[in-house]
Parts: C-alpha cells; structure tokens; sequence
C-alpha cells in the first residue's frame, strides 16, 4: 500500500519520520529536520515542494503546509525551516529529536527545474529572490541551480541561511531596517542593476505583487511560489486556490489549485 | 468467524457502510495513488452543479478546536467535465458511486438530475440542499420543511436513481425536515451536513474567512451529529447515512447504533488520507468481539 511515487505532486499515505535535529535559526524562525525510514525515502524533491506536517495534539487536524528548504535523498533526511506564528507550528518547533511526527508529501510542482536549466545553459541571468520566510524553499534550488544570483530580504540583520546560499550563488541581501546590505526590499536590490532574464520568487504578497509588476516592465520571466491557507494539500478540498487569467483546466473556471497546479505559478498568469 | 459488512440503501448494497463526506475526496482521482478505492463502500463526489461554478473568495478554510471551518463554496467544473472526467475515472473502480447535486435555484438541480439520469456508472443520487436558494433570498432548500418536501418531490420525479437528501443541521428541529424528506419521496437521507460557524483573527481584527461563515465539520460536531442521527431515526423509517465529525471506527459505530445503516467521513479524510479504511477494519473487528454477523443488525440497536 505505501508505495513512493517521486514525480513532483504524487504524494503516497502519510509517513512516520523521526525529528533528528531541531534549532532556532533565528527570532521566531525554526530549524526541523526529519527523517524518513529507510523504504519510504522519497526519491527527490523538486525546489518548491513543500509537505503537510502534522502536529501530534490530538486537538488538531489539520496539516501544516511548509516549504522544503533542503531533502538529502541518501539519507533520507528532510529540512524544513518555518516561522512560528501560532498554535500548529508552535507544536512543530517543540518537537524533540528522537520523537515522530506525521507527514504527507512531497506535494506541489515545484520550480519548472528542466526549463530553468536549459535556458541557464543558453546564458540566461536568473535571480532567485526570496523574502522573509520565503527565503528557505529558494536554499534549496540555489543548491539544485548553481551559478545562480540570489536576493534575499530580510527584516533586520538576523540574516539566516545566507551563508549557505553563498556556497551556490552570487548572494546579496536588503534589510528593512538597513542594518546590513541595502536599506530597502529585494526590489530595491534588483533595481540597482539590470534585469536578470528570469526571476524566481517566494515571499510574501506585497513582495510576489511588486515583483510581478517589475517583470512585467522589465520583459522578465517570473516564477512565482504562492501560499494560501490550506486543508487537504492533495488537491480535493478546493480550499486553496488563487485566480488565474485563464481558465484552468481541472477547475474549468479561473481558479488554480495552490497545492496542486501551484504552489509555483508563472506571474502572468495569475492575479495577486 | 469474519462479519458481513455489506449493506443495502434504497436497494442498493454497498460492501461495507463507509464512504468519504461530499467535498472531502473529490471523485476519488486524487486519492487513487494512496488507497484501494475499491475497498470502500461507496465513493460520493463532491457536488457537481450544471455549470461550472468558481466559489467564494479565499481564505476559504481554517482550522478550528477539533475540527474546520470551511467556505469553499461548492466549487466544481459542472456536469459535463463531471461526467467526461470524473465518472470516466470510476469506471475503473469496484465501488458504489453516489454523486452529490447542488443547485442554486430547482432547475439546476433538475439539468442535472436528468444529465445523470443515463449514466449507468451513477449509482444514487444525493441532493445538497444546503445551497442557497438565490431565488428566496438565499435561503438554504433545505431549511424549512415546506421547500425541503417541495424540491424533493420534484428531483425525485426526475431522477433514476434512488434519491438521498443531505440535510443541514442548521434547522430548529431535524425530526421535521427529516420527515419532510420522506414525504417528498426521498429514499433515504444524510445528515449531518456542516454547522454554520465563524472564526475572528483578534490581532488583525478581521474575520478569517472571506465569506464571514464557514461550515464547521470535524470532531467538535460528532455528539451534536450523533444526536441528530438518533432523532431523525426515531422520525422516520427510509435508512440513515450518518456523518459528523467520524474519526474512528467507535465513531462510525456510535452512529450505526444511533440509527445509521451507513457512515461517511469528512474532514478526518484531511488529518489521515487512510481513515476510512482503518475505520473498515475497526468495525469489523468489533463485530467479531461481539460475535456480530451482520453489521447492519447494529443500525438502530442503541438500547432504550
């Protein structure tokens, strides 16, 4: 019954992994790593993916959708790096290595990885532009798309995971407060210089709206990795879609589904 | 000595009495990859409507003690992507197929009523009256016992299949409607659909869900479901498929005595892609505890 099906969003049952390492990374910002048994190793995973992870009091049912910030298939060993901002991931960050927990995935399309890698070879610049909390799914395709340019924005000089980034990519940062980089956002960044051919982004609203604009003037090609409050993550609920300005082909109406057909969108076809 | 776990509703036998809740498990395409559908009962869709229907504004859904609040607003592609795709799919699988209908005004439920009428893949029928009548000013059908009874008899002219109605709990008295279906003709009915709720983010000072409104569904609403179950049982004769926040096989039971022939499971779906098969296994091994041969001899056995 519980067979893998490693093409990105054909998740098999729910599975048990072990907590092998948890840290704060930074204020608020949690570091899991999980581990799956031994025969129920996803094969790979796709940058974008995330899982649904669920937290062990009874009194919850819903999965949290989060984000795959690095997966070792040799071990076996998934890394997931979220904000804690209420009671379901408040659970997850108080796991202790040696516990269980539940998980269901790898979910989603993840970034368009063959595209990305023939136009990369064809000399395409592409940026990876991750903002906040969007910063840790963007690790884990700078480490599957080497050479790249990323951007990161962050609140305040507690710059996490930017020092892994510098081992795949021509880092830069921006910091709200300017205490570190650029005083501004990632769009003040990328406006400091020319427009890359490609950008792939993962952040919040504010952030994915501004970018989908400055592509739009810059003729740039833009990936696009939304979140929506979910409840299933297989795509059977209808729960988390976004609007499409084309009519999609499972909905047969102009909604797409986040988990499913997302989370990563091209921004022109969706309307943030 | 292994149980019989089969049952009849409305003369159609079903292998075991457990089925997903409509909106939970889509046709079941999704979920093809995780389990053996044919393992199940019965696979019920989510509501198709005669044309495709977009739903409300997100967020649609969150999460609530002991359950969900949603708002999808029945967003579906319409019968005929329905019936190219979807029924297309079951075709393939060994299991009874209930499609669930809404409607926003009677004529919608009739187009596809009559729609399904020739697709031999259908087995029943089981009408969401809970949608909003646009036509009375957004008054769910089946909210009052008179336009209940109304839209029942007018499907039930139509349809050919047996006609199961999904009531809503959100009624002052569940034994009326219950009755009313009956009357209408129905030949069988649900219950319990979701329970109106509302969820407010206090430090954004904002409603959560874009529609206000959401259904709650989970265990938070298994007694109150139970409850109604008993109630409409001791209403009327026609069989029961009792649904409400089932999240174990004790659950599934507990409605089976109440006065349910069959079960079905909702939001646990999202918790435990597997739970109904779990659910399947537990309540056959109850039966082989209790030296039970017929699961169905448990459908109002609660002692009075």
């Amino acid at each position: 019954m519980s067979t893998w099906d490693s093409a990105a969003g054909r998740p098999a049952a729910k599975k048990t992994v072990r907590v092998s390492a948890v840290k704060e990374l930074a204020d608020g910002i949690c570091e899991l790593v999980l581990t799956y048994p031994e025969r129920e190793r996803p094969e790979n995973a796709v940058p974008g993916q995330f899982v649904m992870i669920y937290p062990g009091d009874g009194s919850h049912i819903l999965g949290r959708p989060i984000s795959v910030c690095g997966y070792n298939p040799v071990e076996g060993a998934l890394r997931l790096v979220f904000r804690v901002v209420g009671k379901g991931t408040g659970e997850l960050a108080a796991l202790k290595p040696g516990e269980e927990a539940d998980v269901l995935g790898l979910l989603g399309n993840g970034y368009p990885m063959e595209e990305l890698r023939t136009r990369k070879s064809e000399g395409a610049q592409i940026a990876l532009v991750g903002g906040g909390i969007g910063i840790p799914p963007m690790l884990e395709l700078a480490r599957q798309l080497p050479g790249c340019r990323a951007v990161l924005g962050y609140r305040t000089d507690d710059l996490f995971l930017m020092d892994e980034f510098q081992e795949y990519a021509v880092t830069q940062a921006a910091t709200e407060d300017g205490s570190f980089g650029t005083k501004g956002t990632v769009l003040d960044v990328l406006r400091q210089g020319s427009a890359p051919d490609i950008l792939c982004a993962c952040g919040p609203l504010p952030m994915l709206r501004a970018l989908k604009e400055y592509a739009a003037e810059n003729g740039v090609t833009a990936f696009l990795s939304l979140e929506e409050r979910m409840a299933c993550g297989v795509g059977v609920c209808l729960g988390c879609v976004c609007r499409t300005t084309f009519k999609d082909e499972h909905s047969q109406v102009n909604r797409a589904r986040v988990c499913t057909e997302g989370p990563v969108f091209r921004a022109e076809d969706v309307e943030l | 000595m292994k149980a019989d776990l089969s049952v009849n509703i409305a003369g159609v036998t079903l292998k075991n009495p457990v089925m997903p809740a409509s909106g939970t498990f889509g046709s079941g395409l999704e979920y093809a990859r995780m389990m053996d559908l044919s393992r199940l009962g019965a696979i019920v869709t989510k509501g198709v409507s005669n044309i495709p229907w977009e739903g409300n504004d997100v967020p649609r859904v969150t999460e609530v003690p002991g359950g969900m609040l949603n708002a999808i607003g029945l967003q579906n592609p319409g019968v005929d992507v329905f019936i190219e795709r979807d029924l297309a799919f079951l075709k393939q699988v060994d299991t009874r197929v209930i499609v669930n209908v809404c409607g926003k005004s009677e004529q919608d439920y009739l187009d596809v009523v009559e729609r399904l009428a020739d697709e031999e893949r259908v087995d029943m029928l089981e009408i969401n009256v809970s949608c909003p009548n646009v036509k009375e000013g957004a008054i769910a059908f089946g909210q009052n016992p008179e336009s209940l009874f109304h839209i029942t008899q007018e499907i039930r002219r139509k349809a050919k299949q047996p006609v199961i109605m999904k009531l809503t709990p959100n009624v002052t008295g569940i034994a009326e409607t219950a009755r009313a279906a009956e009357a209408g003709g129905a030949d069988a009915i649900s219950l319990i659909n979701t329970i109106t709720g509302m969820k407010i983010d206090v430090e954004r000072q904002r409603f959560v869900l874009a529609n206000r409104t959401g259904g709650l569904s989970g265990p938070a609403i298994h007694p109150v479901a139970v409850r109604m179950v008993y109630e409409a049982a001791q209403a009327v004769r026609i069989p029961i498929i009792g649904m409400g926040g089932i999240a174990s096989a004790e659950d599934a039971l507990e409605m089976m005595l109440a006065g349910a022939s069959a079960v079905a499971v909702g939001a646990m779906n999202f918790n435990d892609p597997l739970i109904m098969l779990r659910i399947i296994d537990g309540m056959a091994a109850y039966c082989e505890r209790h030296g039970i041969g017929r699961i169905s001899d448990l459908t109002g056995a609660v002692h009075t």
